[in-house]
């Protein structure tokens, strides 16, 4: 069921020209393109788009994240010195097996220089042990585990947007500080909701709160009401969400059905998406404090971008959207300057360059595959404050690049020497 | 403070109420299920998804046509149920004579189609359908806040589930409508439309998922997919319960609604599979379900 587009193939008369250019300039002695050619696999970029094209996780990325990757190539002129670059996409449903069959079919039959994307922590990391087995660079920003660039990281991959690690240090951290020293984690049963959890309970516990029950739900489960009920029952000052998409929307939706806030108790949601935030409304959300990588109504910069994308794709793009935008030209432009499509190469240029971009702040791409960046403490707006359909949140503060996430002395990534 | 098995009385009540409204829930979607099996021989694996157009329906009848809430609940199964009869008439009229397996196949496949064209519409997150005003707000009970739309949701469908069983189990129509999927030939020859009450089942049977859309629209965000996750769920309690059984799937899914409810404070892990285990040890130990008659 995977489909697949091309672009940006390049048209024979588009080649013929190109060879004579190139043919008319070594005639007349000047300088080829400093690109070596040679440096190209099959003399194309190929970028293959994985994802959750139609289940739970679609709208954070998605196809929209797929047009914010046609973007980048777009903007880069569609193609690197000589190069065309091809894009490639399919629907990994959320499924591992799926997902990873697809990149070895890629990396063994088309000879895909990237894949990029990813969603579900469970996929990301089946692609990425496909990767370093079969040799080829991954950049995943969909995915939420912090696991990914600790115990399973690997050579072959970045992890770009963001991570457990500053939802629960950004999120948690601000909640205790404001008061809220009791916590209820209401958690999703799987790798994600674990790392999370476990996350979450380290940065309370430090500051001085404690966690008076916890509760784990079936992934993924409509009905709430019941754990809701639970969390009301333990005198818990703050119930964490230690969910994600369509699960953390249903518990919001419940605790406000049940009268949650009004009994004095807090929600904490750790990991929230604009699309999640739009889909719930203002009056349900408002007051929620949650952490972000990037948020459209930033700067000057940030809105620029987002208005381009909100032209081709009719919503305001998620963090993971822009950084699937970002990352990309990142990627082209190491593939540039290096000369070469080949991965440790490109891997290694990457690591070399601070990222500064409309996404990123204070951006660097760490030897564990983390890219570290300014994240940002959000507060979602009141009905009342918020000017159009899309002005949602506030920012609070900016929690620094180095301080955001796990320092690499806590690391137990094979590629770190502690 | 009273506790049972570790838990405080008041959470255990609290949760016993919550389990009898989701029972009262799946009860009402595994109805319309059993009535298409039971009358029709037709294994519904669409009914998900008409349960969810019944949601969509209200959603986008009150962003279009200012719809309220109460005409909903009357307009939509009516709508809904009109569309599920054409389908019979159209579609699965053709593959009747088939084997039951067919009936499975084509449901499934209309059921990803109107999943898979709402999802390219209107994406994957869904959009909130308020509670009406009327029943906005909660009641304070000994032992625990109960939102008042809670509380209209179990009413209302334990109404509509009496109200079907009785229509069928003891009216003439109802009569008539056994009487025909029985002996179809006989009940033709005493001048009665068979093909036309075929037509007409399936369409109120759709029609009861597509009020049990309108009851859910408040409570879920209405999404594409609200119907897939609940539909093996429903089909887990009709089979629980015996195929085709009226009784049997109304009283089955107010026990799965309490199992699962008592699963979820003691051992939530398990909350979803529970219903399953159940499935598995009625099928080991009565093959034809807890109210099925033995073939």
């Amino acid at each position: 069921m995977m489909s697949q587009t091309r672009s940006f193939r390049r048209l024979p008369l588009a080649r013929a020209v190109a060879a004579n250019t190139l043919l008319v300039a070594g005639m007349l002695g000047m300088a080829a393109p400093s690109l070596a050619q040679d440096g190209i696999s099959d003399g194309e970029i190929r970028i293959g788009y994985l994802a959750d094209m139609s289940g739970t996780y679609r709208d954070l990325a998605g196809p929209g994240g797929l047009e914010a990757m046609k973007m980048a190539v777009e903007d880069f002129g569609g193609s690197v010195g000589d190069a065309p670059i091809e894009i490639f996409n399919a629907d990994d449903r959320n499924s591992a097996d799926v997902g990873a069959n697809t990149v070895r079919g890629w990396v063994d039959q088309e000879n895909v220089d990237l894949v990029a994307g990813m969603v579900a922590s469970s996929v990301s990391i089946a692609v990425t042990k496909v990767l370093e087995e079969a040799g080829g660079l991954a950049i995943i920003s969909g995915s939420a585990a912090s696991s990914i660039t600790n115990e399973h990281c690997t050579p072959n991959h970045i992890h770009y947007v963001y991570d457990t690690y500053p939802l629960a240090n950004g999120t948690a951290k601000a909640v205790v500080e404001q008061g809220g020293d009791s916590w209820f984690m209401l958690t999703a049963d799987y790798a994600f909701g674990h790392a999370l959890e476990s996350d979450v309970e380290k940065v309370v516990t430090d500051n001085g709160g404690t966690i008076v029950d916890r509760v784990r739900h079936p992934f993924p489960t409509s009905d709430f009401s019941s754990y809701i009920l639970q969390a009301q029952g333990s005198g818990a000052k703050i119930v964490g969400l230690a969910n994600a998409g369509s699960d953390t929307v249903n518990a919001i939706k419940t605790a406000s059905q049940f009268g949650l806030t009004q009994t004095g108790q807090q929600l904490a949601g750790l990991l929230i998406f604009l699309n999640d935030v739009h889909a719930m409304g203002l009056e349900t959300t408002q007051g929620l404090l949650l952490t972000t990588g990037w948020y459209w109504d930033m700067d000057d910069a940030s809105r620029e971008w987002a208005e381009r994308y909100f032209e081709r794709v009719g919503k305001m793009p998620t963090m993971v959207q822009a950084g699937i935008y970002s990352s990309t030209t990142q990627y082209l432009e190491a593939v540039e300057a290096a000369g070469t499509d080949d991965p440790a190469t490109v891997r290694a240029k990457l690591g070399e360059t601070p990222i500064n971009d409309f996404f990123a702040r204070n951006g660097r791409i760490r030897e564990d595959g983390r890219m570290v960046h300014d994240m940002y403490l959000a507060e979602v707006k009141a009905p009342a404050d918020s000017e159009s359909e899309w002005d949602l949140y506030e920012i609070k503060a900016t929690i620094p690049a180095e301080d955001a996430y796990r320092p690499l002395s806590e690391s137990s990534c094979k590629l770190v020497s502690n | 403070m009273t506790m049972i098995f570790g838990v405080p009385l008041a959470v255990f009540m609290g949760q016993l109420m919550l389990g009898l409204i989701n029972g009262a829930f799946y009860a009402l979607l595994s109805l319309g299920l059993a009535v298409i099996f039971g009358l029709l021989k037709i294994v519904n694996f669409a009914h998900g998804a008409q349960y969810m157009l019944g949601a969509f329906a209200a959603l986008l009848g009150a962003q279009y046509l200012g719809i309220n809430y109460w005409l909903a609940l009357l307009l939509v199964p009516l709508v809904v149920g009109a569309f599920g009869a054409l389908l019979e008439r159209l579609v699965l009229r053709r593959i009747a004579h088939l084997d039951h397996l067919y009936g499975l196949l084509l449901t499934f496949g209309l059921a990803l189609i109107f999943e898979g064209s709402l999802i390219n519409l209107f994406g994957v997150s869904g959009a909130s359908y308020p509670v009406p005003e009327a029943l906005a707000g909660g009641i304070k009970l000994p032992f625990m806040f109960l939102p008042t739309y809670r509380g209209w949701v179990l009413v209302a469908a334990l109404v509509v589930c009496l109200g079907t069983w009785f229509i069928i189990e003891r009216t003439r129509l109802g009569a008539y409508l056994r009487a025909g999927t029985e002996n179809p030939a006989l009940m033709q020859a005493f001048g009665v439309n068979v093909p036309l009450l075929v037509t007409l089942t399936y369409g109120f049977g759709v029609a009861l998922a597509a009020f049990a859309g309108v009851l859910a629209a408040p409570l879920y965000p209405v999404s594409p997919t609200m119907g897939s996750s609940l539909l093996i769920v429903v089909f887990a309690v009709v089979v629980i319960g015996g195929m085709g059984s009226i009784l049997g799937a109304i009283l089955t899914g107010l026990a799965m609604g309490l199992i699962e409810g008592l699963t979820k404070v003691y051992y939530p892990e398990a909350a979803n599979t529970v219903i399953f285990l159940v499935m598995i040890m009625v099928l080991m130990l009565r093959p034809a379900g807890l109210f099925g008659k033995e073939a």
